[in-house]
């Protein structure tokens, strides 16, 4: 296990029972979001080899089926499950700020 | 006395980069650009004294971006992922000209005559060809529809001999060989069927094998275009089979130099592997456990060592694979999200992107040691001048 898993399985344990999550650990997500989700999204959520994650293209969609997705993958697709790297609650926050539009 | 005033302070204007330090007019042989991703904009950098000569920005969206070079090696044109293209001018450090051809590009070409610029566009779907002086358009080929109307996504372009270009559809399962011989009626050859997903590609050396990675099925599709009847076969058919693959959390890059002696070496996609095959039948030679899924996969130019990256979460590591007895001879972590690296034209030094540390370094190849290191806000890309001279890069 290589360092850079450290910061999610220690701020995934900090997020777990509370359900809230640090500000540290937002931040992280942003930073995941934008750089690793980013590689397929693009940095700015408007889409690449991956579909455009934009407030307006997910506008209306059913958040237990985005965060099915996120946390499971889609099959047949490069989209890969993320349970492996994160946890419920932080994929509802990601589901949130996605929708929100990120800041 | 007024002219030559005058005539000195114009030269002074005209040449702030373009000479060197001790004044003399400079070459782009050892010239390059490092990509900031999060800003947009490159660093022009100098890899004899191994430093930055200064930042070019407003280039947009570099998220994911690339560049190729003019035939001179003046002029670096990047590629970013809000469908700009960018004409920088490494001896002004400046940009020359700025367009957006579409909504949202992946990559290009520059044609072997250094006058045509191909685009791969993702939006809509298909490549564009403009004029690399003026980047006024040329020709536009659209790519294959889907079921919703929208168009494929091209990924994989680069250049042939012969004023052609190869690219691949990635959502219909294509590879089309344009010839711009007349920019004016591209005449175009297309294979269908080549494979499910197909997310990149690379063309050898010589320009005579293109290699395009299937994400939705096992093995390579593999076009030889020296062939009397050209077609597209499978290789490694049994790479995987059909084994569940790991989570790909980064998509592999093909484009590289990954020809190395007699065998071509391929990062395995959902795997902990390189793939090495024989460059002349494209048989399985061999596959080397790496320490996570490769990304990269790029043979130092004298072909004696493969220099592989790794997808999230394992991209703090670098391995070194000596292609002789394909082992892996060298493991480090150069720090947090190691991106890219390119090798110096002849290989004596790499130069390494790590992104989450702000910084790009250089190592000797021989020693592995640092030699070197330049601040950079989030790198990603690097790519040198020299790639102005070779056939698909």
């Amino acid at each position: 296990m290589s360092a850079a898993f450290a910061p999610f399985m220690s701020a995934a344990f900090a997020a777990g029972a509370a359900g809230a999550l640090s500000p540290a650990r937002e931040k992280e997500l942003v930073h995941l979001i934008r750089q690793d989700c980013g590689a397929c999204h693009g940095m700015t959520m408007k889409g690449g080899l991956g579909s455009p994650l934009l407030p307006e293209t997910l506008a209306g969609k059913d958040d237990d089926a985005l965060k099915g997705i996120i946390m499971d993958g889609i099959h047949g697709t490069p989209m890969p499950p993320w349970r492996p790297l994160l946890t419920e609650g932080e994929v509802a926050w990601i589901v949130k700020k996605l929708k929100e539009g990120l800041p | 006395m007024r002219k030559i005033i005058l005539f000195a302070a114009a030269a002074l204007a005209l040449a702030p980069v373009s000479a060197r330090a001790d004044g003399a007019p400079r070459g782009t042989g050892d010239l390059g650009i490092v990509i900031e991703r999060a800003q947009g904009s490159v660093q022009v950098v100098e890899t004899t004294g191994r430093t930055s000569l200064g930042r070019v920005t407003g280039l947009g969206d570099l998220s994911h971006a690339t560049a190729v070079f003019s035939r001179d090696g003046r002029y670096a044109y990047v590629f970013g992922r809000d469908g700009g293209l960018t004409k920088v001018d490494l001896l002004r450090v400046k940009i020359e000209k700025r367009i957006i051809q579409s909504g949202n590009s992946i990559g290009g070409a520059m044609s072997q005559d250094g006058r045509l610029i191909a685009v791969a566009n993702y939006t809509p779907g298909g490549v564009k060809v403009f004029d690399s002086r003026t980047l006024d358009p040329v020709a536009d080929i659209p790519a294959t529809a889907k079921a919703d109307g929208t168009r494929s996504k091209v990924v994989g372009l680069a250049d042939l001999p012969g004023q052609k270009f190869v690219f691949t559809l990635y959502d219909t399962g294509e590879i089309w060989v344009a010839d711009l011989a007349d920019p004016a009626k591209p005449a175009i050859i297309k294979f269908k069927d080549v494979g499910k997903l197909p997310y990149d590609a690379l063309v050898t050396p010589d320009g005579r094998h293109y290699i395009a990675g299937l994400f939705g099925e096992d093995g390579l599709a593999l076009l030889d275009l020296w062939a009397p009847e050209m077609k597209v076969r499978r290789i490694l058919p049994n790479y995987g089979q059909g084994a569940e693959k790991l989570p790909v959390y980064k998509m592999p890059h093909l484009r590289g130099w990954a020809k190395a002696g007699d065998k071509v070496f391929l990062p395995a996609i959902g795997r902990h592997e390189v793939l090495a095959v024989d460059a002349r039948t494209y048989e399985d030679v061999g596959r080397i456990p790496v320490h996570g899924q490769p990304v990269f996969a790029m043979a130092r130019p004298d072909g004696r060592h493969v220099w592989v990256n790794f997808a999230h979460p394992l991209y703090d590591t670098l391995q070194v694979i000596d292609t002789v007895t394909m082992k892996v001879v060298h493991t480090f972590q150069p720090g947090r999200a190691v991106l890219h690296m390119e090798f110096t034209p002849k290989g004596e030094h790499v130069w390494v992107s790590l992104r989450d540390e702000d910084r790009v370094d250089i190592f000797d190849t021989a020693s592995f040691r640092k030699i070197g290191s330049i601040p950079a806000d989030k790198p990603s890309g690097i790519l040198f001048a020299a790639r102005a001279n070779r056939i698909g890069l």
